[in-house]
């Protein structure tokens, strides 16, 4: 199935003329994986990615050897990490709709999307927050406290780096000098977001339940 | 079409009204501002390379330390802190700031030469990671300056590097300097990655990559997957030694082989990201000199890739001392034998190469040829070290040390020597001195089998590794003596070296476009290249473009903007012309965001506070950097076409 963020590559061909290939009729940009940035932020994403799962391993490495897992403070508190995990999932439609309109080229939609993105990230800034409060152990108490602050604090970052990077976009696409290829920063934002929707519910799984099971 | 807008359009050649068009687009302003900003690919490349060999040197020198103060035995030059500090920056420098910086830096300026394009996919990434790798070589530099030199090995093995043994700031400073390293590293890999996948000429399918460029993208998605866990490891230690935590801590459920896993992970496919870029210039030159393509292409290609594979599967086997399963050691035995297969089939198709051409001795060959030796040399050991009996007798002796010499000088610094002589007049314009070139390779041939082949028998004699003095009645002295001769020689080959590279840059003979004859895309434009690298973008229709093309296919790219600094992007494959692309302009940013990130990890050495507040002045920095400027935003806007 194509849609149409894929539309084929080349859809303008570069033409002969004479001995050369004339490419003056080609787009500027391109969206998906026609972009630059996209293979950029791929990397990205790669990068932090592996230190995700190294996290996770470190975690099992260390549950594995451990007399004490969790610490005596039991478990860390449902309820917060779960709400979180909804809103993020519940993230993921406006960002939907957000990455169609940037793709359409429709500035009053992309304004409306990326302010209800930006407000959503807000909120879950502010719901990990109240995370970290209920993990019922501190840092330094022992490894098992040291993972599970490491383990939700490289999720943390990664969430308050791209609530910022939303925030940065919704001003430019409000006062900023915008042409064409803002759409393409709009639409791969919103690639980066599904990244940490998605990282989301492995460290989820493991954080909350890596104590239970 | 008026004239007017045919101008603004490339597709000439030298003699048109687009040559000084492009010049004035791509050439930096003069002054000391503008070189600050520049995102010229080559620019950065050759800092890269610059900056590289003076921390080569700066390594060199405590190399010839070490060797002076163990010449002879009860020696007392150094002390053993010192000796300790020596050792520790000596590896640091020559993996870190010396190695993995040098190959990509060679990467940052070859490989959008060799695919035909106009800059690197990123180049403000590029210029920022070059910053960043600056200022934290000088940052760990300046530590060991004032007595706070890293001192717990290049692996910054814990419990050693970690809070309750390392006391001072010594380790500190190495695990910010793993940070910046594989920030750079990463950025850079990410960067080229992205240049080979989507910038390549029209008509260079991925079946007509030059090797070089094979290895630079094998290489790259190694270092994506490989660095971030020694990223990832040096922070939790440093939280370790700076918030309390216990990751590494036995009594509190912490582990301390945790960090040899984690960073083994990425030390030993760290090897082979200084080694396969090694291995592509090998690729590179063996042809140009022997005179015809190169034998086995798919061979090379699919044995460095399953290399890049392999890599990831012996990290293992630095660790064969410790309590790990034995069936477990077993498999890292296993895929230890293994790597040397592609290796070999690699060095079977430079031999089938040179055997079938017609060779053309000048100084890389000479390089190349030499490296092989080394290379299998080290090899061989390698297998040695590679059985876990074997292993557990010489593990932490001289004989590791030969071997990893060995297989580093033979593997890396070999074809790097190969690379300068071979690239240099492309670079420069002039070519080096043969006559001096041949005498620098007998020496450095002599020297290095000199300082490392007696290493072998003092490992295997028991002289452990990492000591700062021995004995009388050990009998190690006469060996150790002959290798701190050898340690000499090499110092006079390299004096060679940078005298007549010097010499050569100021006074050398005239290069031209292609003094050797070769076949990939670097050689046909002038030497060294314009701002704009090409007059007109290739067109591609063979493995070698220079040697040969097919007939009435295309053999330029006309219609890119001469205005802006434009570049065309093209599929993966089969790299067709799918879109233009505008590159960014140049500016101050990358710099500022360098330094900033510098103070904030240098902050956060002292401080928790600042290791949070640290991170506003590096994000302000990026918002800047990120914020279209308006003038360019309305050029942009006139001209663009939607997909």
């Amino acid at each position: 199935m194509t849609t149409r963020r894929e539309a084929t590559p080349a859809s303008v061909p570069a033409v002969r003329i004479g001995n050369a290939l004339d490419v003056s009729e080609l787009p500027t940009y391109g969206f998906s994986h026609r972009s630059l940035m996209w293979w950029g932020t791929a990397g990205m994403i790669a990068i932090e990615g592996v230190a995700f799962a190294f996290m996770i391993v470190v975690y099992f490495y260390l549950r594995a050897i451990s007399d004490t897992w969790p610490a005596a403070g039991g478990a860390p508190g449902l309820l917060w990490g779960t709400i979180n995990l909804v809103i993020i999932l519940a993230s993921s439609i406006p960002n939907f709709y957000t990455d169609r309109a940037a793709i359409d080229h429709d500035l009053p939609k992309v304004r409306r999307g990326l302010v209800i993105c930006a407000i959503f990230g807000l909120v879950l800034c502010a719901v990990r927050t109240l995370e970290f409060t209920t993990l019922n152990v501190r840092w330094d108490d022992s490894a098992y406290g040291s993972t599970v602050w490491m383990l939700l604090g490289l999720h943390t970052f990664n969430l308050v780096t791209d609530v910022l990077d939303t925030l940065v976009l919704t001003a430019l696409m409000y006062k900023g000098p915008l042409e064409g290829k803002r759409f393409v920063d709009v639409a791969e934002n919103a690639g980066y977001w599904e990244f940490v929707v998605l990282s989301w519910i492995p460290l989820y799984a493991v954080l909350y339940f890596g104590a239970r099971f | 079409m008026s004239t007017d807008l045919e101008a603004l359009r490339d597709g000439g050649g030298w003699d048109s009204v687009v040559a000084p068009l492009l010049d004035r687009t791509w050439r930096d302003k003069p002054g000391f501002i503008a070189w600050l900003c520049t995102v010229d690919h080559k620019a950065i490349g050759r800092r890269f390379v610059f900056t590289a060999a003076l921390f080569f040197f700066a390594a060199g020198v405590m190399g010839g330390l070490m060797r002076h103060q163990l010449a002879e035995p009860d020696n007392s030059l150094l002390g053993p802190d010192f000796y300790n500090q020596l050792f520790t920056m000596h590896g640091t420098t020559m993996m870190f700031l010396f190695a993995v910086p040098m190959m990509q830096g060679m990467s940052v300026y070859l490989i959008p030469l060799m695919v035909g394009t106009r800059n690197t996919a990123f180049p403000r990434m590029a210029a920022c990671s070059y910053w960043i790798y600056l200022f934290g070589g000088l940052t760990l530099f300046i530590a060991f300056a004032f007595n706070t030199g890293a001192d717990a090995g290049w692996f910054a093995y814990v419990p050693l590097a970690g809070p309750q043994y390392g006391i001072g700031r010594r380790a500190d400073f190495w695990n910010m300097l793993v940070n910046f390293t594989e920030a750079t590293g990463l950025m850079v890999a990410v960067d080229i990655a992205t240049v080979i996948l989507k910038m390549r000429a029209p008509g260079m399918s991925l079946q007509r990559m030059p090797l070089f460029v094979w290895a630079s993208l094998v290489t790259s998605i190694m270092i994506i997957f490989a660095m971030p866990t020694v990223m990832f490891g040096a922070n939790l230690v440093q939280m370790d030694r700076s918030a309390g935590t216990h990751f590494f801590n036995p009594a509190e459920g912490g582990d301390v082989l945790l960090w040899q896993h984690l960073f083994w992970f990425f030390g030993h496919p760290e090897v082979y990201f200084i080694f396969i870029p090694g291995l592509g210039f090998v690729s590179e030159i063996i042809p140009t000199f022997a005179r015809r393509p190169m034998f086995g292409y798919d061979a090379v290609v699919l044995s460095m890739i399953a290399t890049g594979f392999l890599s990831f599967g012996l990290w293992v086997h630095h660790m064969f001392a410790t309590n790990l399963p034995e069936l477990g050691k077993s498999f890292f035995t296993a895929m230890s034998f293994m790597i040397a297969i592609p290796t070999a089939v690699q060095m079977f198709c430079w031999i089938a190469t040179l055997w079938t051409g017609r060779l053309n001795l000048r100084s890389p060959l000479l390089f190349v040829l030499g490296g092989f030796i080394v290379l299998l040399i080290g090899g061989l050991t390698g297998v040695m070290v590679g059985s876990v009996p074997l292993d557990l007798q010489v593990h932490d002796t001289y004989f590791v040390v030969a071997h990893l010499h060995y297989v580093l000088i033979g593997g890396a610094l070999f074809p790097l020597m190969a690379a300068f002589y071979y690239w240099f007049p492309k670079v420069t314009g002039r070519l080096m001195n043969e006559r001096i070139a041949r005498w620098q390779f007998a020496l450095f041939f002599i020297g290095v089998n000199a300082t490392f082949f007696p290493m072998h028998e003092l490992g295997l004699n028991g002289m452990p590794r990492r000591i700062y003095t021995y004995a009388v009645e050990t009998g190690w002295g006469t060996l150790n003596m002959a290798a701190t001769i050898g340690a000499f020689i090499v110092d006079l080959s390299m004096l060679m070296f940078v005298i007549d590279a010097v010499r050569s840059f100021l006074r050398g003979q005239r290069a031209g476009a292609n003094p050797w004859g070769a076949s990939t895309l670097e050689w046909s434009t002038s030497s060294p290249p314009p701002p704009f690298n090409f007059i007109a973008l290739p067109v591609v229709s063979s493995r070698d473009p220079v040697w040969s093309r097919n007939e009435g296919a295309p053999t330029h790219v006309s219609g890119l903007q001469t205005s802006t600094r434009e570049g065309l992007v093209t599929t993966v494959l089969d790299a067709i012309p799918d879109v233009r692309y505008e590159y960014p302009a140049p500016t101050i940013w990358p710099l500022v965001a360098a330094a900033f990130i510098i103070l904030w990890l240098v902050w956060s050495i002292f401080s928790l506070q600042g290791a949070l507040w640290g991170m506003i002045p590096p994000a302000i920095a990026f918002i800047a950097w990120f914020w279209p400027r308006r003038d360019e935003t309305a050029q942009g806007a006139a001209v663009e076409k939607r997909p």
